[in-house]
């Protein structure tokens, strides 16, 4: 059930996958300011921005488990804060980089944007002891999308928090997509997030569909092994 | 409900004056940790961004304290399924935790923030009123409800010991953002109050959010 559609979204994600890499290093002009290390820029925001909005779509899957109590939306909700840590991981890798290239070190704390992610992903990070140390499975569900619901609020208000706290020296994009960014660049920008959300709906219908099959397995097996007996 | 919950908080009430497992506790932690603080910055007293900083600190982590403690009473003794199965209003239970949770934090400051001044603050701490008390009040509000929010979250889990801190710091940041910036000038030689207002917006959108929050999600824990 979850597998359907799975192999034109793959393809569609290889091909802009391709497409954003080669406007990348071929076409958007380099950064007069920061030269080649600028390039990062397209990968570090938009993963960051579709990490966000997956944990954001983990809350929302959430309270439709609440409201429905299907578990399936359990499921979608854990592997959506799943893949949103894995990217998360990616983006304060490729986020130490920048800083260490452009400001000289691998970690700088003025810089609200960043912190306020660290801050993010180490509360997402908890989600797996809380998940895996309760047995019971509906219980699981349930106190796992609660999680994910005070979680999915708690993401704008500590933006909100560290930005009032600290100087403002990150580049804001999103809000200066239209402002600054010269049309190479942003048809690049804009590219590349078609590209890393295409990417992590893929990855994410993959994970489900292969959760859904174990479990199933799980299931087939444990009818076997009780008729065996 | 409310009545419900005025019992069950008059019941935890009682409970801690009889048995002073929290309050006490988290007084005697505080305290600890300023004599750490003072060996760790090697410093004999502390103002303006230090002091804010270390206070702050001080007050979240004796606050996982009260949060692991929250529900050991009815854990311990079997009293949670008894609770569940009376025809009790989780938002009752809610309310009345949360409520337990700010008088215990209240009660810990009465006596956290005196012995801070005495300790290691440099500048007279009377400079800070009426500031203080405010940015405190709101703060609790805050922690009680994101407290009881995490300790209800993490009462059916094997790995409560470590997911109950681990789950409430990073959800604190944003408070301790808040009410250790609106502190910091209070404790500064030249107590003025600056930026107070923004600061004390910050917690009370903070408190009024998980408030919400801790309402709206609270119905589907604890159950059965």
């Amino acid at each position: 059930m979850y597998s359907k559609g799975i192999r034109p979204l793959s393809i569609a994600a290889v091909a802009t996958t391709v497409v954003a890499l080669a406007l990348v290093f071929f076409y958007a002009p380099e950064d007069a300011d920061q030269g080649f290390i600028q390039k990062i820029f397209y990968v570090h925001v938009p993963m960051a921005i579709v990490a966000l909005g997956g944990f954001v779509a983990g809350g929302i899957m959430a309270i439709k488990h609440l409201r429905t109590g299907e578990r399936s939306w359990d499921m979608r909700s854990y592997v959506a804060i799943h893949m949103s840590i894995i990217l998360g991981a990616g983006v304060l890798a490729t986020g130490a980089i920048w800083a260490k290239a452009s400001w000289g070190h691998w970690w700088v704390w003025d810089e609200p944007v960043l912190v306020s992610f660290l801050v993010v992903w180490l509360l997402y990070c908890v989600y797996y002891p809380l998940r895996y140390s309760i047995e019971d499975p509906d219980r699981q569900a349930r106190y796992s999308s609660v999680f994910a619901i005070a979680a999915g609020a708690f993401v704008p208000i500590n933006f909100l928090a560290v930005r009032l706290a600290e100087a403002y020296t990150h580049p804001r994009v999103l809000s200066q997509t239209g402002g600054n960014l010269p049309g190479e660049m942003r048809l690049t920008f804009l590219v590349s997030i078609l590209a890393v959300t295409l990417l992590f709906v893929t990855l994410w219908k993959l994970e489900l569909a292969s959760k859904h099959a174990s479990m199933q397995l799980k299931r087939l097996r444990r009818r076997l092994e009780a008729a065996a007996t | 409900m409310i009545g419900v919950a005025l019992t069950i908080l008059r019941k935890d009430l009682l409970l801690e004056l009889r048995t002073k497992e929290s309050v006490p506790a988290m007084a005697l932690f505080t305290v600890t940790v300023y004599v750490l603080f003072h060996f760790g910055l090697d410093r004999d007293s502390l103002d303006g961004e230090l002091a804010s900083g270390v206070l702050w600190v001080t007050l979240l982590l004796a606050a996982v304290i009260g949060v692991s403690r929250l529900f050991a009473a009815e854990r311990e003794q079997g009293g949670i399924d008894a609770l569940l199965l009376a025809p009790v209003d989780r938002t009752a239970l809610f309310l009345a935790k949360a409520t337990a949770l700010f008088i215990y934090l209240m009660a810990l400051e009465l006596v956290a923030v005196p012995a801070f001044a005495l300790l290691l603050l440099g500048p007279d701490l009377s400079g800070a009123f009426p500031e203080l008390p405010v940015i405190l009040l709101l703060a609790n509000v805050g922690l009680a409800s994101v407290g009881a929010l995490v300790s209800a979250l993490a009462v059916e889990a094997r790995a409560r010991e470590l997911v109950v801190p681990l789950l409430l710091l990073p959800l604190l940041v944003p408070l301790l953002i808040g009410a250790a910036s609106a502190t910091e000038p209070l404790l500064r030689g030249d107590q003025s109050a600056e930026d107070l207002g923004r600061f004390l917006g910050l917690l009370g959108a903070y408190d009024a959010v998980f408030v919400l929050i801790a309402l709206a999600v609270f119905d589907f824990l604890l159950d059965d």
